[in-house]
């Protein structure tokens, strides 16, 4: 395992899709070079503060446009 | 309206692409960290729990209510997931209008479509896919010409970032939420839109795979090679803001 070929692997690492031989192989890679460390570590964190960042508000005149054109589609699909 | 159109959706990939130079710019050199972390232990990717994993106990029955005619039914599915529809339009378009024109046509044509859901996949998932289809041809509106989806992309050499800068504290401790979200959309905004599309389906919606695959009409190995592309590509962009040396 060297740093190239981990970077390619990083996502199969990450989404935990390897196999137990592959990833050990990563993870003694990871002990010894700081740099691929501080990569996993990183993209690991990207990946969780998008998915954990909660949507912003859906504007009340946004929402309220939703809201009255599918009553109006509704309301023609069952009058 | 037909969710599982792939060549719809390559079509709009495709013209989305031509604003886009394909030939990625190589990772920007950083200044390695000395102090990085010293465990070398990398625990899975936390994940919060989202509409698309939870099979709700009532959604099988909502939606068999909505099939049935019942409004209201219908309009409980909408509440519920209203907001990631207008973030997920909103992320692929990049203009508040078109993102609400997407959301809205979105939830109209998964009424009119609701009787050709059966149940295969999660209808969170099947919902994603049509508004993912509306916002692309908005976007491909706004960039009509057209260029190979399938152009590759390297995941060679410059893929690799040649210097990496650790990052500080917790940016959610560091930051307020609204200061967050900001950066965040900001630094997304910033990729080329097949990779922005590519991570928000798979990291943000949650997405797997094979699902986003064929939601827009890519190869399962284009969907990963876009995918690890995107995230290495935001995690360099982040660490603008996230990096050890800014004083916050």
């Amino acid at each position: 395992m060297n740093c190239k070929t981990l970077v390619i692997e990083l996502e199969h690492y990450l989404d935990e899709e390897l196999d137990a031989s592959v990833r050990a192989s990563i993870e003694e890679h990871l002990l010894k070079c700081k740099k691929c460390r501080v990569i996993v570590n990183t993209t690991k964190k990207t990946i969780e503060i998008y998915c954990n960042a909660e949507p912003a508000p859906l504007p009340e005149e946004t929402r309220s446009r939703l809201h009255d054109a599918l009553a109006k589609r509704l309301r023609r699909a069952h009058p | 309206m037909q969710p599982r159109t792939e060549c719809r959706f390559a079509r709009a990939l495709c013209a989305i692409w031509a604003a886009h130079s394909y030939k990625m710019n190589s990772m920007l050199p950083f200044a390695m960290d000395e102090s990085a972390m010293s465990s070398p232990k990398i625990n899975p990717v936390s994940r919060p729990t989202l509409p698309s994993q939870v099979v709700k106990e009532d959604e099988p029955a909502l939606v068999a209510a909505a099939q049935a005619g019942q409004i209201e039914a219908f309009e409980t599915l909408v509440e519920r997931y209203e907001r990631k529809i207008f973030r997920l339009t909103l992320n692929i378009t990049q203009n508040r209008e078109d993102a609400e024109d997407a959301m809205q046509e979105a939830f109209l044509k998964a009424f009119e479509h609701l009787s050709e859901f059966q149940g295969n996949s999660r209808f969170y998932t099947w919902l994603v896919r049509i508004a993912v289809n509306q916002a692309l041809m908005k976007l491909r509106k706004r960039r009509p010409n057209q260029i190979s989806l399938d152009a590759e992309v390297d995941t060679g050499e410059d893929t690799i970032p040649r210097e990496v800068e650790d990052w500080g504290p917790s940016p959610e401790d560091r930051y307020e939420q609204t200061e967050l979200s900001g950066i965040l959309s900001e630094v997304i905004a910033e990729l080329e839109p097949p990779f922005r599309i590519v991570f928000q389906l798979r990291d943000i919606e949650e997405l797997s795979t094979e699902e986003t695959a064929e939601a827009l009409g890519l190869s399962v190995p284009a969907v990963k090679s876009r995918l690890l592309r995107a995230r290495l590509k935001l995690r360099q962009k982040l660490t603008r803001y996230f990096r050890r040396s800014e004083n916050r």
